[in-house]
């Protein structure tokens, strides 16, 4: 980093001055949701194990993950879950070689956003009496 | 293969690189992101219709063996999945040596430890050992 002639020179504008490209927010979207959903493998080992352990333990797993904002952390994760989803099956076909050229990357992240509201909708609605 | 390469015959061979582990890493992650496909959405519909249903709802339900197969497939592949992808991101954002590896060895521990914990309790659940 620290050249020897680096001085009090001005920078060009870089990084943060540009919009961001479709391509990084979505890599950079789907490791987050990956690192994000780590709490919900917590959370979902713990449900398990407070219900084989007893009925109170279970009432605070349970009642913790249905609570107001236990909703809507979980309702985050499911849209954090179907977007890795969605992403992680652009990258699969990635993989076989298809779909590499500029105009079909857009169209599968648009069709990645667009499955990701899908899908958190749609389960939504059919587990929604739950919350 | 030019004569002035410094790798041996066997090395060649085996084809594991310069890391020496090969597309290890890489088919694994795919592998079990392929298997996550049905699991993923077979284990939202599972777990989000059963989720603040009451204690009773949730043993029955995953008393079932296709649903308890599900869940612990699921938290199986899931932890593998995320312990693969773990190891990325601390590889590429963490920059501290010693930090770096102790969150490497953390990950892999503690990935093992929660799936194991996962597993046996929805085990302890569907073989009806439920405290």
């Amino acid at each position: 980093m620290a050249g020897p002639n680096e001085g009090n020179r001005p920078l060009s504008p870089h990084a943060t001055i540009y919009r961001w490209p479709l391509n990084a927010v979505m890599s950079i979207l789907h490791r987050m949701t990956g690192v994000g959903m780590a709490l919900g493998a917590i959370l979902v080992v713990w449900w398990f194990l407070a219900l084989s352990i007893s009925p109170g333990q279970f009432r605070l797993a349970d009642g913790l993950m249905t609570s107001l904002p236990g909703d809507f952390v979980m309702v985050c994760l499911l849209a954090a879950l179907w977007y890795h989803f969605c992403n992680g099956i652009r990258h699969l076909i990635w993989d076989t070689g298809a779909g590499l050229d500029e105009g079909s990357v857009r169209r599968s992240a648009l069709a990645g956003w667009f499955g990701t509201a899908l899908l958190t909708a749609g389960s939504l609605a059919l587990i929604s009496n739950g919350i | 293969m030019a004569s002035s390469s410094f790798r041996t015959d066997y090395n060649r061979v085996a084809g594991l690189g310069s890391a020496r582990e090969g597309a290890g890493h890489w088919w694994a992650q795919r592998l079990t992101a392929i298997a996550l496909i049905p699991l993923s959405i077979a284990f939202v519909f599972l777990f989000g219709s059963t989720l603040g249903e009451g204690r009773e709802a949730a043993i029955e339900t995953f008393g079932h063996p296709l649903a308890a197969l599900t869940a612990i497939l699921f938290i199986a592949v899931g932890f593998s999945h995320l312990q693969l992808g773990l190891r990325i991101v601390i590889e590429d954002y963490v920059h501290g040596r010693k930090l770096a590896f102790t969150l490497l060895i953390l990950n892999v521990l503690l990935c093992w430890g929660l799936a194991a914990v996962g597993v046996f309790s929805v085990a302890r659940i569907a073989f009806g050992y439920a405290g």
